[in-house]
C-alpha cells in the first residue's frame, strides 16, 4: 500500500466512524430525495392539465421538468452540505496534534493533500451513485432521454469535486472545524452571487470575465446536456488551483 | 549522527531559540533540560524538519534538513508533547497506518509491528480503539510509533510524561537499551530521568545554551564549595568554633535534622579526616559523616533561575565547558 492509499485508507474509515458521513450523507439523499419527488409530482400536474387542454395522450419532457430542475437545485444543497464534509480533514489534525505527525513522516505535503481529497471524493462520488436510483426508478415508468441526464451527472461531479477542493482548502486555513466550515461556504457563496454581478455588467469584458470565474454558467451548460471543453477547463483548473493552494497553506504553517 | 550549528528560530521580533549548536554522537543518549518555554520543543521541531530554522543547518545521519527532508524523516523515529494518535483507530490499525507511511508493508510490516507491541507491553489493547484507552497507553502507543521503524535516531518529548511509577521506569530501561545502536535525544522536566537515563545533559534556558555535559561533570563545575555533614551524639556548645578552626573549613550550619551540622570547606579539599579526629578526640560522638554532591537539580536551578550573582556563574561554566559551541556562550547573560 503506497502512502496516499493508506491515507485514503485511514481517512474513510474515520469518517465511517463518526456520524458526520450518515448525517450529512442522510440529508442529502433526503434532499434530493424530496426535490425529485416535487419535480415529478409536479411534471405529472402539467401532464394532466395538457391532456384536459388537447385530450388523449399528452407527452412531457421529463428532462426538462424534472432533472434539470433537480441538477440546479442541487447547487445549493451541494454548497451548504460539501463544506461540512470537509471541514475536518485538516483541522481536526490540527487540533488534535496529529498535524505533526503526518508532516515528519517521510511523504510529501503532495501526498498528504492528494489522499484527503480522494477520500472525501470517493464517499461523495458514493453519495451520487446512491441518487442514481432516481432515474432508474424513473426510466421503468417512463421515457427520457439519458444523455442529459449523464452530462447532469458529470456537472454534479465535476462541481462537487471543486466544492470539496475548496472546502479543504478552508479546513487548511483553521484548526477549528466550524470555522473551516463557515469559509468554504463563503468562498463558494461569494463565487455563487459574482454570476449576478456578471449578468448586470452583461455584455461587456468585465461581464464576461466575471461570468466565466463562477461556476454557475459552466454548470448549466453541463445540466442542459452541453458538454464544451472550456467549461470541463474550468472545473479542471479550479480544481488543481484549490489543491495547489491547499499545498501552499500547509506548507505555510511549518513557518508559523 | 546529529550536527546543529548555530540554529536560531525567530517568530517576527520573538527569538525562541538563539545560536545553539551542539551533536550526538552514535548510539548516544541525550538530554535536553529547561525550564517550560525554554525552546526545547522547538529545537527538536526543527530537527524533525517539522519547521525549518531561520539561520544555522542541522544535519541527521549526514543529511541535511533543508535540503533533504524526506531522508532525514525516514532515519527518525519522533514522539512530539502530545502523543500523535487518531483516537478513531485500534493500536494495530494505527500502528499498520505508521509503517504504511513509512513505505512499509507484508512480513516486514507485521514483524514490526508484533516488536514494538510486544516492546511496549501494548499486547493486551492492540485491537481496542486508541480514543478509549488512558494517557499513559496512549503514550506507549506514541512511543510504539516511533520504534515502529527502528530508526537510528530518535527524539523524544517528555517520554515519560503521563506514565504511572512502574510504567515510567520500565520505559527508562527501554530507553536505556537502545543507547549504543540508536542515538536518543530527550527532553524532560525530571530530573533524575536525565541522570538515570543520560550519558550527556544540555541545558537549555531562554533559548541558549547555558550548559552542556555529563551529569557528573555538571555538578562537580558547578560545586563552588565542597559540603560534608556531620550528625554529633552530643552537642556541646562549642563545637561549632572549634570545627571553625580546623584550616579549609568555611562555615559552619546547623543541619536539617537534630545533631546534624553542614560543614563547608574550601574547593577541592576533603576534609573527612580531619573533622573525624577532632569529633573523636573531643568525645562528641560520631555517628555519621558524608560528603554531600550536588545534586542535578542544583545545577539545573543555579543556571537557569536568573538571579543576581548567576552571571558569572554561567560565563565560568561556559567557558569551561563548550569546547564545540564557542557561539553560543560569548553573549551569554
Amino acid at each position: 500500500m503506497t502512502p496516499v492509499q493508506a491515507i485514503i485508507a485511514k481517512e474513510l474509515r474515520g469518517y465511517f466512524v463518526s456520524p458526520i458521513v450518515y448525517v450529512v450523507g442522510a440529508v442529502f439523499l433526503l434532499i434530493f430525495g424530496f426535490l425529485s419527488y416535487l419535480y415529478i409530482v409536479f411534471a405529472g400536474a402539467q401532464a394532466i392539465q395538457l391532456m384536459q387542454m388537447q385530450g388523449g395522450q399528452a407527452s412531457i419532457n421529463l428532462n426538462d421538468l424534472v432533472f434539470r430542475n433537480l441538477f440546479a437545485s442541487m447547487r445549493f444543497v451541494l454548497l451548504i452540505i460539501l463544506p461540512i464534509l470537509t471541514m475536518r480533514l485538516f483541522a481536526e489534525e490540527r487540533k488534535l496534534r496529529t498535524f505533526e505527525f503526518l508532516m515528519t513522516s517521510p511523504i510529501g505535503i503532495h501526498e498528504i493533500v492528494l489522499g484527503k481529497f480522494v477520500s472525501i471524493l470517493l464517499i461523495y462520488f458514493g453519495l451520487l451513485g446512491i441518487t442514481s436510483l432516481v432515474p432508474t426508478v424513473l426510466m421503468l415508468f417512463s421515457e427520457f432521454d439519458w444523455n442529459p441526464v449523464l452530462t447532469g451527472y458529470l456537472g454534479m461531479a465535476l462541481l462537487g469535486a471543486l466544492f470539496l477542493a475548496v472546502g479543504l482548502f478552508a479546513s487548511a486555513l483553521t484548526e477549528n472545524q466550524i470555522v473551516a466550515a463557515f469559509v468554504g461556504f463563503g468562498i463558494l457563496l461569494t463565487f455563487w452571487l459574482i454570476s449576478g454581478l456578471g449578468a448586470l455588467l452583461g455584455d461587456t469584458t468585465a461581464g464576461h470575465i466575471i461570468s466565466y470565474v463562477s461556476f454557475m454558467e459552466h454548470y448549466d451548460r453541463l445540466i442542459r446536456g452541453l458538454i464544451d471543453t472550456s467549461d470541463l477547463m474550468y472545473f479542471g483548473s479550479g480544481l488543481l488551483l484549490m489543491l495547489f493552494l491547499t499545498h501552499r497553506v500547509v506548507e505555510s504553517t511549518r513557518w508559523k | 549522527m546529529i550536527d546543529v550549528q548555530n540554529i536560531t528560530k525567530r517568530y517576527g521580533h520573538h527569538t525562541a531559540i538563539d545560536r545553539v549548536t551542539f551533536s550526538v554522537a552514535k548510539g548516544e543518549v541525550l538530554a535536553f533540560l529547561g525550564p517550560n518555554g525554554a525552546g526545547k520543543t522547538t529545537t527538536m521541531r526543527i530537527l524533525t524538519c517539522f519547521m525549518p530554522a531561520t539561520e544555522g543547518t542541522v544535519r541527521v545521519a549526514g543529511f541535511d534538513c533543508a535540503d533533504q527532508p524526506l531522508e532525514v524523516k525516514r532515519r527518525i523515529g519522533y514522539l512530539p508533547e502530545t502523543p500523535p494518535v487518531y483516537q478513531e483507530l485500534t493500536v494495530t490499525e494505527y500502528l499498520t497506518f505508521v509503517g504504511q507511511l513509512r513505505g512499509m508493508g507484508g512480513r516486514n510490516l507485521t514483524s514490526a509491528l508484533d516488536q514494538s507491541i510486544g516492546r511496549l507491553e501494548l499486547g493486551s489493547v492492540r485491537h481496542r480503539l486508541i480514543g478509549n484507552l488512558s494517557r499513559g497507553y496512549r503514550q506507549r502507543v506514541g512511543l510504539a510509533q516511533a520504534l515502529l521503524h527502528d530508526p537510528p535516531v530518535l527524539i523524544l518529548d517528555e517520554p515519560t510524561i503521563g506514565l504511572d511509577p512502574k510504567q515510567i521506569i520500565e520505559i527508562r530501561e527501554l530507553i536505556k537499551s537502545l543507547a549504543g545502536s540508536h542515538s536518543v535525544i530527550l527532553s524532560t522536566h525530571i530530573l533524575p530521568e536525565a541522570t538515570a537515563v543520560c550519558q550527556r545533559v544540555v541545558i537549555i534556558s531562554g533559548g541558549r545554551i547555558v550548559a552542556e555535559d555529563s551529569p557528573e561533570q555538571l555538578s562537580a563545575r558547578l560545586r563552588q564549595s565542597e559540603k560534608i555533614s556531620v550528625t554529633l551524639k552530643s552537642f556541646p556548645v562549642d563545637c561549632n568554633a572549634k570545627l571553625r578552626e580546623i584550616p579549609g573549613v568555611l562555615n559552619v550550619f546547623p543541619g536539617e535534622r537534630a545533631g546534624m551540622l553542614l560543614i563547608e570547606c574550601a574547593l577541592g579539599r576533603d576534609l573527612r579526616d580531619e573533622i573525624a579526629r577532632v569529633v573523636v578526640s573531643n568525645h562528641w560522638g560520631l555517628l555519621e559523616l558524608r560528603t554531600i554532591s550536588m545534586t542535578l537539580e542544583d545545577v539545573f536551578l543555579r543556571l537557569t533561575r536568573h538571579e543576581d550573582g548567576l552571571p558569572q556563574q554561567l560565563e565560568h561554566t561556559q567557558a569551561t565547558a563548550h569546547k564545540g559551541a564557542p557561539a553560543s556562550q560569548e553573549t551569554a547573560p
